[in-house]
């Protein structure tokens, strides 16, 4: 039952993602199990069993099954969660582009996991990065609870008019999905101000019936994948507005599109998504104190990707290190060469680094952050491009 | 139900389907059967192909394409959504054609017979993938010509029993039916939605299309292949099968073959050993 009061409780990152889908008044939870997702939805079984959430369980076969699910719940303008990692996100693929391609607000969560061969069920984040060019918001979160925060923001920049899109809460295999951390689990009333009923623009409705997904010719399609672009990129500001108010009525807020972490004057800064940052900050922390000029940017969302701020930021840097825990195979880092990208046509541009690490789970402690950090300080700008795989 | 039961209001009209085409006719008879309180998913398929293109609509009641796979899925979903809002009185209804049922969406139909939400799933069987050109499929027949079984060869596996596929998951009903009995088909939809749970049935449509007879045949080429016994008109329902209609006195099945070009190679002992099987599977 709704407790009056927020609760501070130690829990996983997994928990914290069932207890805002709890809060978040779902209608219908259609999931797939998946190591390491599993420890969501088997919590969310067990809240509708015990009688602490008024949902519907759909136990269905498959990923693809699950996402497909979900649309047709959104069609009956009801509000569906699913949630996945790894093979399962790749085996929605088709569904994950129909759902953005159809304007479905869906929410999912995927808990980043290593994609085969070969097989392994430890974190990097490729699976999700395979996903982006689908049409999905997809935001990177950090800790046990900003997933919670985020999933439950993640209802309204999706449900929001101006986007109607679905989002891709990402958080990291393990190191979030399965270590306990200290999370605020606010109380329904303070949800319930935040997140208003799901308010559908078109469902299957038989008193005024529509054709509410079509093919489409040429100029038609054309069109509609021009608005997709439009309110993809729009999403931009909704997901800013719903961090300040989430943060007016929480006391939380996270950056926005990207967060910065000491980036004031500094020479060199390291890239990073999801939960390494957290390590990150502290061997910023350490480098700051031993003189050094580095900062941290985390990236919060990937698409749609923060040119602004990230052309902003890296405006004043000499170099920047850019972590990235997946490749785009015969080229390099997915968040590098976005990265590169948004910053064409900078008179100055700053050198960056790009590292692949911390793939099929393997660990980036703080003395490979100083390596990538201390490697980005001693270039100049105009070095050409370098990667490097720092794990093996 | 009698003839002058049938609505008299049209729910789907002025499609691109073909002349004589069976497929787009048990839309219409569905729909008239379930009325306006009926919501529609239709995969890639003849029927969406059809029907489907902005700004053509000829579904007058909620619709949407589905991908391939997913038919079954969104029913589930779409049922368990209506059933949060309070709306289980609405019939949601699945349109998949044979490739999309036997092959590529057998594993979702599966999954949501399983799941056991309320829905309608038509298999609207003209035994190959006819709006792609008339590809095979698992419910293309022993003998058939298509153009990935082209002559000199020919399908050479039988068709996948997909009434007994689904009646080995206990599902609450199913039936096939044939376009050319259309109160029996009537029947079984009305039958079909007065369930509280999965239901399925599948209706032969021939195509002249893909099959190779001429547009004013389709019904007769129908009644062929019941009448000669090479396609049942069942039910299955708490647990039992039972036949619906048995033809009087059964015609041969040559000619049924005979009258369609995708069997014209057969020689006539392929043709006997075809009606060796339907007298076994009578007897």
């Amino acid at each position: 039952m709704a407790a009056k009061m927020p609760v501070r409780k130690y829990i996983t990152a997994n928990e914290a993602v069932a207890q805002a889908v709890r809060l978040a008044h779902v209608d219908v939870v259609a999931a797939y199990p998946i190591t390491p997702q599993t420890s969501i939805v088997e919590k969310i079984a067990k809240f509708i069993a015990d009688g602490e959430m008024d949902a519907d369980y759909l136990k269905v076969e498959s990923e693809h099954s699950s996402l497909t699910a979900c649309m047709g719940v959104r069609m009956a303008g009801a509000r569906a969660f699913t949630s996945t990692s790894s093979q399962g996100l790749e085996y929605m693929h088709e569904m994950l582009a129909y759902t953005a391609g159809g304007r479905y607000p869906l929410v999912l969560v995927n808990v980043c996991r290593s994609v085969a061969l070969p097989w392994s069920i430890w974190g990097d984040q490729q699976d999700a990065i395979q996903q982006r060019d689908t049409g999905w918001i997809q935001i990177f979160t950090e800790t046990g609870q900003e997933a919670l925060d985020m999933v439950l923001q993640a209802y309204r920049i999706a449900e929001d008019h101006r986007v109607l899109l679905p989002v891709m809460i990402c958080l990291d295999a393990f190191i979030q999905s399965h270590t306990e951390e200290l999370v605020e689990i606010p109380d329904q009333a303070t949800v319930d101000s935040f997140l208003p009923p799901y308010d559908p623009v078109v469902t299957l409705d038989v008193d005024d019936p529509y054709s509410i997904s079509v093919g489409g010719f040429g100029k038609h399609y054309a069109r509609w994948k021009m608005e997709q672009q439009e309110a993809t990129e729009k999403a931009r500001d909704i997901i800013l507005e719903m961090g300040d108010e989430f943060a007016r009525i929480f006391g939380r807020h996270y950056g926005g599109l990207i967060e910065e972490y000491r980036c004031d004057g500094a020479e060199a800064v390291l890239l990073a998504m999801g939960a390494f940052t957290g390590t990150a900050r502290e061997v910023v922390d350490e480098m700051r104190d031993e003189g050094r000029s580095v900062g941290l940017v985390k990236v919060r969302a990937f698409r749609p990707f923060p040119v602004e701020p990230l052309r902003k930021v890296l405006s004043t840097v000499k170099s920047a290190a850019v972590l990235d825990r997946d490749c785009s195979w015969g080229y390099e880092g997915a968040l590098a060469t976005d990265l590169k990208a948004a910053l064409y046509g900078l008179p100055d541009p700053p050198a960056i680094l790009n590292f692949i690490g911390g793939l099929g789970g393997a660990d980036v402690p703080p003395e490979k952050m100083k390596y990538m950090l201390e490697k980005a300080l001693a270039v100049e700008r105009g070095t050409t491009p370098h990667l490097e795989f720092i794990d093996p | 139900m009698k003839l002058k039961d049938i609505s008299k209001e049209e729910f789907y009209r002025a499609s691109y389907g073909c002349a004589g085409c069976a497929a787009v006719l048990a839309v219409r008879l569905t729909i008239k059967t379930l009325g306006k309180n009926s919501v529609y998913v239709v995969p890639a398929n003849c029927i969406s192909t059809v029907s489907c293109y902005y700004p053509q609509a000829p579904f007058f009641v909620p619709f949407t394409v589905m991908a391939f796979a997913a038919t079954a899925a969104a029913l589930s979903g779409i049922s368990a959504g209506f059933k949060r809002k309070g709306r289980e009185d609405i019939h949601v209804v699945g349109f998949s054609g044979d490739g999309g049922t036997a092959d590529i969406g057998i594993q979702a139909l599966s999954g949501a017979i399983d799941c056991g939400n309320k829905f309608i799933y038509i298999c609207y069987d003209n035994e190959a993938y006819m709006n792609t050109g008339i590809q095979r499929s698992g419910l293309t027949p022993y003998g058939a010509v298509t153009s990935t079984t082209p002559a000199p060869c020919f399908e050479n596996r039988p068709k996948k029993d997909m009434l007994r596929i689904v009646a080995a998951h206990d599902i609450p009903y199913a039936a096939t039916a044939c376009i050319s009995y259309p109160l029996d088909y009537m029947e079984k939809v009305e039958k079909a939605s007065r369930v509280n749970g999965p239901t399925y049935i599948h209706i032969l449509t021939p195509c002249p299309t893909g099959w190779g007879f001429a547009p004013d045949e389709t019904i007769e080429i129908g009644r062929m292949a019941v009448e000669s016994g090479i396609w049942k008109l069942v039910e299955f329902e708490n647990g039992q099968f039972r036949t619906t209609y048995t033809p009087k006195r059964r015609r041969p099945v040559s000619e049924y073959l005979s009258a369609q070009t995708r069997f014209r190679h057969l020689s006539p002992e392929q043709v006997a050993a075809i009606q060796k099987e339907i007298d076994a599977a009578r007897a």
